[in-house]
């Protein structure tokens, strides 16, 4: 990601609250000119809330919102430079492509010419044939829809493009696609994207920056990097997807205690500050058999069922009392040998651990 | 290829037969015998003679232009001021009013349970010399409105009054056909509010002011009891004109000539009015 100054977007302390419902609680946020950013949070968390007060459609009960300096917490959507892809993408069906598309350059007054111009240009950037011009929405399919949701944004020319989980309805192959589709139009285009979505998969793959939202909360704020080595709490770890989760406190130098059972486990000088709270270690960073052997953090264990994950495979390891389960990932093309009920060893390196407090 | 015996079993098909048959003999027989009669010599009562287009010749000879002018453009009046009167009450009910719709419904079907007749005599009582209004006003303010019945405002006001419900629940059915989503995304793209209308919710519910349209356009084009009972002598509509031909006149053949160009008027109407409108493109379901 270019360095570019922080404060294009600015949210402070933003809060809306739906009578005694709080949805959004003290939100800050800056956003930086042409950068792809991610807002990602599970179903209820506010971030529909938050991008809706984002494009205009509604306003905070506190706080403010900033464009370039500007408040513009009461200014109308229609009003603003900004403009969004619907999660239902909202075509108007009575119009052809080409209408849809034209939509706002004939509100904005545009001649009838130079719109049909620009809506060429725009369909060919996403990569639709010129014919579609004509079409009606209806003859166009999920992918070609949200092609054409995306132009008419487009052609309104926003100083902030925002996305509502546009690709949440389609299928895995065409979203993946999409996906990789909306980050090469950001850099064709250079435009400030803000995308909102529960898959921080998707999210990872887009995006400069991601937000984790939950509970109207702005829990995380950093690069995929970031999120992903470093989780700040357990939340936004096991919402990365699939982690072993151990409740653990500080035992000197070096050193965690399983709270449970009283096991001792390395640790990398990392934990310092670290009292008490979560160890988090990735399935794909364990090991498991003749390799766990060697490794100063074991687990004895029982193999209880593997799980094809494509790429990979997934070992599902039931500790001897049965109380905990354990979850290893090998590459699909390295399977582990070992048979279901038979013992096994897992195991993981010192460094491979996550520890955060809460 | 499908056989014959097959084609007869379609469950569609004999589901159908009960309704088509009544079809056939309380609709399209009455219809069918409208038009026999009306080639019939004037005042017989039979369909045996030989066919004549006299009748046809004496109606248009006639001045009953005059009462299919009234009815046409009572009918146009009648559509125009629903609209005006409907469009923001539906308007209400699809996107303000939440349960509060329900109440409004109700009360706005329940009038059609009692004889339209009935109901148009409650509205004489009000608007009679020396009647529920004319009375009040003179009791209270010493002023007398006794001109208010038996004139063509109280014809239109009948129509209105009557036909209300088929243009408002048409209109509501066809609001609500415009998604949330879409005004919010022409507004996100710039549309003002008129914009808006203009570009999304009208065309977009044009189906349901479409058909709220036709029917009382139809409805009102054959009304009889709004002008007999509100406009006294003063109107004559052509609905007045086939009841009077069929029964006080006894002339069969005349009231069905004027039958048939009532309907032949009502059917040009709506060619022209559905030619260039396909209910299903105006709702992208095609």
């Amino acid at each position: 990601m270019n360095e570019v100054p922080l404060g294009f977007l600015e949210l402070r302390g933003v809060t809306k609250q739906f009578g005694e419902f709080t949805a959004l609680e003290d939100v800050n946020l800056s956003i930086s000119e042409g950068e792809f950013f991610t807002l990602v949070g599970p179903s209820g968390s506010g971030k529909t809330t938050l991008i809706r007060i984002l494009v205009g459609m509604d306003s905070p009960t506190s706080g403010e919102i900033a464009l370039r300096g500007d408040v513009i917490n009461h200014v109308p959507a229609n009003r603003r430079p900004t403009c969004m892809v619907f999660q239902n993408l909202a075509l108007f069906p009575h119009k052809t492509v080409g209408q849809n598309v034209e939509f706002a350059m004939k509100i904005a007054g545009v001649a009838t010419s130079t719109r049909r111009e620009r809506a060429l240009e725009l369909l060919e950037l996403l990569r639709l044939p010129s014919d579609f011009y004509s079409k009606r929405i209806n003859q166009c399919s999920g992918g070609e829809r949200q092609r054409i949701a995306l132009a008419r944004a487009l052609a309104f020319d926003p100083e902030i493009l925002f996305f509502d989980e546009p690709l949440s309805a389609l299928d895995f192959r065409l979203r993946k696609t999409l996906e990789k589709e909306l980050k090469d139009i950001h850099r064709e285009t250079g435009k400030t994207f803000v995308y909102i979505t529960h898959s921080l998969e998707e999210a990872m793959v887009m995006s400069d920056r991601i937000g984790i939202l939950n509970h109207g909360k702005l829990i995380q704020i950093g690069s995929p990097d970031d999120i992903y080595n470093r989780p700040l709490n357990k939340f936004v770890a096991q919402f990365m997807g699939e982690v072993n989760t151990l409740a653990v406190e500080k035992a000197g130098t070096g050193k965690v205690k399983d709270s449970a059972t009283g096991s001792m486990y390395e640790i990398t000088e990392n934990g310092q500050e670290f009292e008490s709270g979560f160890m988090i270690i990735r399935p794909e960073v364990m090991k498991i058999g003749g390799a766990a052997d060697v490794l100063p953090n074991r687990i004895q264990g029982v193999l209880f069922n593997d799980y094809a994950l494509g790429s990979r495979i997934q070992y599902q390891v039931r500790s001897a009392d049965g109380e905990d389960q354990w979850l290893v990932e090998r590459l699909q093309d390295d399977p582990f040998s070992g048979n279901a009920g038979e013992p096994v060893t897992i195991g993981w390196r010192a460094e491979d651990s996550i520890l955060v407090s809460s | 290829m499908k056989s014959f015996s097959d084609w007869i079993r379609q469950p569609g098909l004999l589901n159908a037969v009960p309704v088509g048959l009544f079809l056939l003999v309380g609709f399209a027989g009455p219809l069918v015998l409208v038009l026999l009669y009306s080639f019939m010599p004037p005042k017989t009562f039979t369909l045996n003679q030989v066919p004549t287009v006299e009748n046809y010749l004496s109606v248009v000879t006639q001045s009953y232009y005059i009462s299919f002018g009234w009815s046409l453009m009572l009918a146009v009046i009648t559509v125009a001021l629903l609209l005006v009167i409907t469009y923001p009450i539906a308007y209400g009910m699809t996107k303000l009013f939440n349960r509060w719709a329900t109440l409004i419904t109700i009360l706005v079907a329940l009038p059609l349970l009692i004889s339209e007749n009935i109901r148009l005599f409650g509205w004489v009582l009000l608007l009679l010399k020396n009647g529920v209004i004319d009375g009040s006003l003179q009791y209270l303010l010493g002023v007398s409105l006794s001109g208010l019945l038996y004139t063509v405002p109280a014809v239109v006001l009948g129509l209105v009054y009557v036909y209300l419900p088929f243009m408002l629940f048409p209109l509501v059915i066809g609001m609500s056909m415009v998604p949330d989503s879409l005004k919010e995304a022409a507004s996100d793209l710039g549309a003002s509010r008129l914009q808006i209308f203009w570009e999304v919710e009208l065309p977009l519910s044009m189906p349901g002011i479409l058909i709220g349209s036709l029917l009382v356009f139809i409805l009102s084009l054959g009304s009889l009891a709004e002008s007999k009972i509100l406009g006294g002598q003063v109107i004559v509509m052509i609905a007045d004109d086939i009841e009077s031909a069929f029964t006080f006149a006894q002339n069969w053949p005349k009231g069905s000539v004027l039958s048939v160009l009532l309907i032949t008027l009502s059917l040009v109407i709506i060619f022209f009015l559905f030619r260039n409108i396909d209910l299903d493109r105006l709702v992208g379901r095609r």
